[in-house]
């Protein structure tokens, strides 16, 4: 029996593994290039008070979630009731940035669905998620306590997600 | 019942030159060249939202925001480089169309080629063996390859 003969069903059995191993993959998620570097500086207005400002400066200190939201945002319906569980125990600390949404249809919403947010940036030209290089909400950044982008979820946070991945990294990297 | 048919597809025909209206969005360049640049660079970016399309291409707001910000900053004077390395800094090197040559993407250049150099010498040494087995035909005894093939 020659091996060359074996050689195409090798080659089969390869591409196979190559190709199947990508099913699982989901291609929508985009590795950032800002996880391990300082989060993006910002001051821009409180979503809730025009007068006041959020300024990403004053956030340090202690690690939080900032959650990339939108009144427009059919998913990010679907996670707020996984953030405001967490927020409302204490466990995470919540920074929100409402991106590109009109002020009074946002504060409406927080008001329907609850609002766990500790400050609430309001992004209204999507200046700062351009920064963040946020492409669609809901985005969730894990920024350390001294300001450093730990992680980056594109989509709905899941129970799952925030178990698995969030906590632990808050417990590793915080205080 | 015609007047009702002629006035839906107007209507059709209506709603579908208002969506190519805003697919466009007309732009003050300040110049020709300006505008090339511009050109250049949203078919060279790709749209993080619908993956498979250009800026240019694509309709999604992210791609409606970028090329915004591409025309604000080509009109504030950048070069070509930085804006593009200032997307790079945000979405990572996926919103390039033509990734850079480096260690992560040398197969992805060099891969064609040596699939191309590969098939290359299979076939160079299949005609060497079949030039050989044709000089050599003469002789009786059959190489082992023709029992196995």
């Amino acid at each position: 029996m020659n091996w060359r003969l074996a050689l195409p069903l090798l080659l089969f059995v390869a591409l196979g593994v190559l190709l199947f191993s990508g099913l699982g993959k989901d291609p929508k998620l985009i590795p950032s290039p800002l996880v391990g570097k300082p989060a993006p500086a910002f001051a821009i207005e409180n979503l809730r008070d025009p007068d006041a400002r959020v300024d990403s400066a004053q956030l340090r200190g202690q690690p939080y979630l900032l959650n990339v939201f939108a009144s427009w945002c059919a998913a990010c319906r679907i996670e707020h009731p996984v953030l405001e569980a967490y927020a409302r125990q204490g466990k995470v600390r919540l920074i929100g940035l409402n991106y590109k949404d009109r002020r009074e249809d946002a504060i409406a919403w927080l008001q329907r669905f609850g609002d766990p947010y500790e400050a609430v940036a309001w992004d209204i030209d999507g200046r700062v998620g351009l920064d963040y290089g946020v492409y669609g909400a809901p985005e969730t950044f894990v920024v350390d306590a001294q300001g450093i982008i730990r992680y980056k979820h594109v989509g709905p946070v899941s129970p799952d997600v925030m178990e698995q991945t969030i906590l632990p990294l808050l417990a590793g990297g915080g205080s | 019942m015609s007047a009702v048919l002629r006035l839906c597809l107007s209507l059709l025909l209506g709603l579908v030159l208002a969506g190519r209206a805003w697919a466009i969005d007309p732009l003050p360049f300040a110049d020709a060249d300006q505008e090339t640049r511009f050109r250049a660079l949203v078919a060279e970016l790709r749209c993080l939202q619908c993956q498979n399309q250009n800026l240019a291409d694509s309709d999604a707001q992210i791609a409606k925001d970028l090329r915004r910000e591409i025309f604000d900053q080509i009109a504030a004077g950048r070069s070509d480089d930085e804006i593009v390395a200032f997307l790079v800094d945000r979405y990572g090197e996926f919103v390039r169309y033509r990734p850079p040559l480096n260690a992560n993407t040398l197969l992805l250049w060099l891969g064609p080629a040596l699939i191309l150099l590969g098939g290359l010498v299979a076939v160079g040494i299949h005609l060497r063996r079949r030039r050989q087995t044709a000089t050599s035909s003469a002789k009786p005894a059959p190489t082992d390859d023709e029992h196995d093939w």
